[in-house]
């Protein structure tokens, strides 16, 4: 990257450093780290959606929906992750580009199935084999967000649900006495009251997500912990500009200080937002506030 | 105007089509001198070449795509990529599930490394990579085998002291001697070459690729690239 780079074997201390430190492949890394960032960015509300979707549907009236809500929380929640992702995305995978091959390629004699091998048309692959690289990633991408919110919405469900029934039923009764129907009781008094009760539950999920991301690997999405491991690995001479032995202790290092630093954040952050949601609550922590205000 | 604008797309369109022959090809890119990433964060090494230079004789556009040695076949089968070109060894039992072409090297002995040169191999802990011929190898003979996910962790095992020694292909292992571990004088003559896997549904692919391998094979540039960067012997 800088000019003074071209040979590295002459470069000594924190130049050598400055060099080793921006090629490539690191460059590699730090765009994983802000890949991982962006999936949790977009994964943690469309998972609490996701929740928020089967929970309501738990306490339905009508009952294949509240099937459904209690179905999706406990099946998910029951099967171990590393089986999900492996089987559900690839059955995702396969189900996308078979509903393709179905609209684009009517007139393909072949079975779809042909021993273990799954074979569809050329234009029904998702992404087609001619996008670029680029596409593939953004794919894979995709699919790793929906695997993420699909399993940690299962768990959100759980979580909002107990919260829902936690809400003091004197709440509802009383919206009821004022002649607001139910589905006015659910938007005006629960849902605004719920999340004091649901936000430690979410919270440790929230950090469990930020540390489930290795996972993505298994999607071919490669994030910080796969970088730090290649990057880690003993470096012969023939291979590279700059050799060294096994660093693992030091690039595994340095994602326990980003890992802490990223946990520490979180915890002011949802700290401040249990404060805010905590005032005016008919709860022991809104009582606090009350009396340190007076 | 319209007609011209519309024509001109029609065109790009069929032209489009006449492309769809890009080629996707997976590998591991953690076994060096086969196939690692470059200091740029490129895929390089002799499979990086070989199959540049078969893609380039076959005439189709190839991409490059990394995936875990693990999944490596699962993912060729469900159709991620097109064919495997990872220092992959023609075995039956990889056979019965996927097609190889030609061997594009010969087979060759897999090597021992160790920390000293007289190990007791029979009663020692021998590391290899999971899913691979040197791991059945080990569990065949009843020694006591751990198994890794990568090239690396099966030398760092031996680094720590948690295994004995590591059976690997002779020129992975080639590459990490030295720093207090040694090659051992005894080799297994296991596996029948390398090749490049492809689905069993895809032979005219599979029969593009092999005659390119035959070609580089007739004209010496194969042995000349094998030379170069000191995978196997030669042809």
């Amino acid at each position: 990257m800088f000019s003074y780079c071209t040979d590295p074997s002459t470069l000594e201390g924190l130049s050598w450093l400055s060099c080793y430190l921006t090629t490539g492949k690191h460059m590699n890394l730090y765009i994983s780290v802000f890949v991982v960032l962006v999936l949790l960015a977009i994964t943690a509300p469309v998972a609490l959606l996701f929740g928020f979707g089967a929970a309501s549907a738990a306490r339905s009236k009508f009952l294949p929906l509240r099937w459904f809500g209690m179905g999706y929380t406990s099946i998910v929640r029951g099967v171990p992750d590393i089986a999900f992702f492996l089987f559900f995305v690839i059955a995702l995978d396969q189900a996308f580009e078979w509903m393709r091959h179905k609209v684009k390629c009517p007139d393909w004699d072949q079975p779809v199935r042909q021993g273990i091998d799954f074979v569809v048309c050329d234009a029904a692959k998702l992404p087609l084999s001619t996008a670029p690289q680029w596409v593939h990633e953004t794919y894979g991408f995709f699919l790793a967000v929906l695997t993420f919110s699909i399993v940690f919405g299962a768990f959100a469900a759980n979580v909002l649900y107990g919260a829902m029934r936690a809400v003091p039923r004197a709440q509802i009764e009383t919206a009821e006495a004022y002649g607001m129907t139910s589905r006015q009781a659910f938007w005006r008094i629960l849902v605004p009251q719920m999340w004091v009760y649901a936000l430690p539950g979410l919270s440790n999920l929230w950090m469990v997500l930020i540390k489930a991301t290795p996972l993505l690997f298994l999607l071919g999405v490669e994030d910080i912990v796969y970088w730090a491991r290649e990057l880690g690995g003993t470096k012969t001479a023939r291979f590279t500009d700059y050799p060294h032995p096994n660093w693992h202790v030091w690039y595994f290092a340095a994602l326990l200080v980003f890992y802490l630093c990223f946990t520490k954040v979180s915890e002011v952050a949802l700290d401040r937002i249990m404060k805010r949601l905590t005032k005016g609550q008919a709860t022991a922590g809104g009582e606090a506030q009350r009396k340190a205000a007076a | 105007m319209k007609s011209l604008i519309l024509g001109t797309a029609a065109l790009a369109l069929t032209a489009g089509m006449g492309l769809a022959d890009t080629v996707r090809l997976g590998t591991e890119g953690a076994y060096a001198p086969w196939n690692f990433v470059n200091d740029a964060g490129e895929i390089d090494g002799f499979e990086r070449e070989l199959g540049d230079e078969l893609c380039k004789r076959a005439e189709l556009t190839c991409e490059w795509v990394k995936n875990d040695w693990d999944s490596i076949i699962p993912n060729l089968v469900s159709g991620n990529y097109d064919t495997i070109i990872a220092g992959m060894s023609i075995t039956d039992e990889r056979d019965e599930v996927i097609d190889f072409t030609q061997a594009y090297t010969p087979p060759d002995p897999s090597a021992y490394l160790a920390q000293s040169a007289d190990v007791d191999l029979a009663g020692g802990v021998i590391a290899a990579q999971a899913t691979t011929i040197q791991a059945a190898f080990i569990a065949e003979q009843g020694w006591t085998l751990v198994e890794f996910a990568t090239p690396e962790e099966t030398v760092a095992a031996v680094r720590s002291g948690e295994a004995d020694a590591v059976l690997a292909d002779n020129s992975f292992i080639d590459t990490m001697v030295g720093d207090g571990l040694v090659k051992l004088e005894r080799t297994e003559s296991i596996g029948g070459g390398v090749g490049m896997g492809f689905r069993e549904s895809d032979a005219d692919l599979r029969g593009k690729f092999d005659a390119a391998i035959q070609s580089m094979k007739d004209d010496g540039t194969l042995n000349t690239l094998i030379a170069k960067w000191e995978v196997a012997s030669q042809w």
